[in-house]
């Protein structure tokens, strides 16, 4: 089986995407999922549960916020404007789309990886003298990886299917923003089932690689002695 | 099975004895005219129900072709009906174009780019042109065919956001996220508010909508009796309101 050039394309600009979603994830997920696991502030729940809000809602309602905020004539869109961004319809929103749905994912597992390292371990650091950083990147984080990454990589695989609120943002322009499972939509709305076939296929596979990597990550999959 | 039966007969006691409910699968651009020539119908054959599937015309030619349960199919254009006939799943004789309409170029009300004539297209500040994909819209497909006649087709094609349906286009118009748009005159009047028509582009073949019974149909004689309907004074009255013309 080979690969005709536009299913290429989606695949890559699938998995640009996708990496583009996961490494802000990350960086947001591990910040807030920090503060979430250590610190009591009011509220917090509340957050919690406002941030893992995407993973629940219909990819529509989510779309519209989405559309409604990044748009021409939206809040955040319109203001953009005035520096020349135009956000909707690009790839970059395609990133936002996919990265926003995804959080939940990275948070909670940096949240409950964050929760389990014991507190007495950070603490003999900082009686050592560790400055509060240097504590969580040498001892917190070391500790919590495994959960972190666990979720980092399945927010890869949620990111790489990302299509509902996607397509209402980023449209489906063929070689920008159309991604794979874009491509799979088109493909099957106007009867091409040859080509969705193979595009199913290579999506599939693509996810299953990254869940299997996913599973060997995960803390109860590999207890540690 | 005797059961289920009994149930089934007391679940429908209280409506009439042909109370049935058909689906309608129809053309985006249909919407809002269907829709009430669906409440007329309701109304005149009482107990029934009338079931709509509105989507882009490509789609719910596959649905059908599929299997889906459909009883009557009314197309936006030719070629998405022919992909159905070709399959022999029309009921013979079936087929008929029951309305008309005219492909417009709009431009959104307060839009950050003049548009003023059909040539526009091609300038180069009208970054943002939306119409539904030619693959599976027939509004992509009878756009495309005008502005290939129009020698516009190369110039717009790599501005070209392709919408699923051509209500997806304008909204895309409405809401201002790009310049331009080709959608029916029908679907432009709905939103007079929010986007002004810049010209009417003349088309190769004529907009024209078929209807069908769809043979498999699990209501059929229904379904040809609300085929029938669109057809009547009756139909075509409301159709008329919305813009549509005669086929």
């Amino acid at each position: 089986m080979s690969l005709d050039p536009s299913a290429w394309i989606a695949l890559k600009l699938s998995l640009k995407v996708a990496c583009w979603a996961t490494a802000l994830d990350l960086l947001f997920g591990v910040a807030l999922g920090y503060l979430l696991a250590r610190k009591r502030f009011p509220g917090r729940e509340l957050l919690d549960a406002a941030l893992t809000l995407p993973m629940v809602m219909p990819p529509t309602v989510l779309g519209y916020y989405l559309l409604v905020l990044i748009g021409r004539n939206g809040a955040i869109g319109g203001w953009l404007q005035q520096f020349g961004i135009n956000l909707i319809f690009t790839w970059q929103a395609a990133v936002i789309a996919a990265a926003v749905v995804a959080f939940p994912l990275v948070l909670k597992g940096a949240r409950a990886a964050f929760e389990s390292v014991d507190a007495q371990l950070e603490q003999a650091a900082r009686v050592l003298g560790v400055p509060p950083f240097g504590v969580f990147l040498r001892v917190t984080l070391p500790l919590a990886w495994r959960g972190v990454l666990g979720g980092t990589l399945l927010a890869f695989a949620r990111s790489m299917g990302e299509f509902g609120a996607t397509l209402m943002v980023a449209g489906s322009i063929p070689g920008k923003t159309q991604t794979l499972s874009i491509a799979v939509y088109e493909a099957v709305q106007a009867g091409q089932d040859d080509h969705a076939n193979l595009l199913v296929i290579v999506t599939s596979l693509v996810c299953m690689a990254v869940l299997v990597t996913a599973n060997r990550l995960t803390p109860n999959r590999n207890p540690q002695a | 099975m005797l059961k289920a039966a009994v149930a089934m007969a007391l679940a429908s006691l209280g409506a009439t004895a042909s109370a049935a409910e058909i689906t309608v699968s129809a053309a985006a651009s249909l919407t809002n005219a269907f829709k009430e020539i669906g409440a007329a119908f309701e109304k005149e054959h009482a107990g029934n129900k009338v079931l709509f599937n509105f989507a882009a015309s490509d789609p719910l030619a596959q649905q059908i072709v599929k299997g889906a349960p459909v009883d009557v199919f009314a197309s936006a254009d030719q070629d998405a009906m022919d992909k159905a006939d070709k399959l022999n799943l029309l009921a013979p004789g079936s087929r008929k174009n029951f309305a008309s309409n005219s492909l417009v170029l709009i431009a959104p009300q307060h839009g950050r780019v003049a548009v003023t004539s059909l040539a526009d297209v091609a300038q180069a500040n009208v970054a943002r042109i939306t119409v539904g994909n030619p693959a599976s819209v027939p509004v992509g497909r009878y756009t495309r065919a005008a502005l290939e006649h129009a020698k516009l087709w190369a110039a717009v094609e790599p501005k070209l956001i392709l919408g699923a349906s051509v209500r997806q286009c304008l909204d895309y118009v409405s809401r201002g996220e790009v310049d331009a748009g080709f959608v029916y005159a029908t679907d432009a009047a709905i939103v007079k508010d929010k986007v002004s028509v810049v010209a009417t582009v003349p088309t190769g073949t004529a907009v024209t909508y078929p209807i069908a019974v769809i043979a498999a149909g699990p209501q059929a004689a229904l379904g040809r009796r609300f085929a029938d309907y669109v057809q009547s004074p009756a139909g075509q009255a409301i159709l008329a309101r919305y813009g549509f013309g005669k086929p």
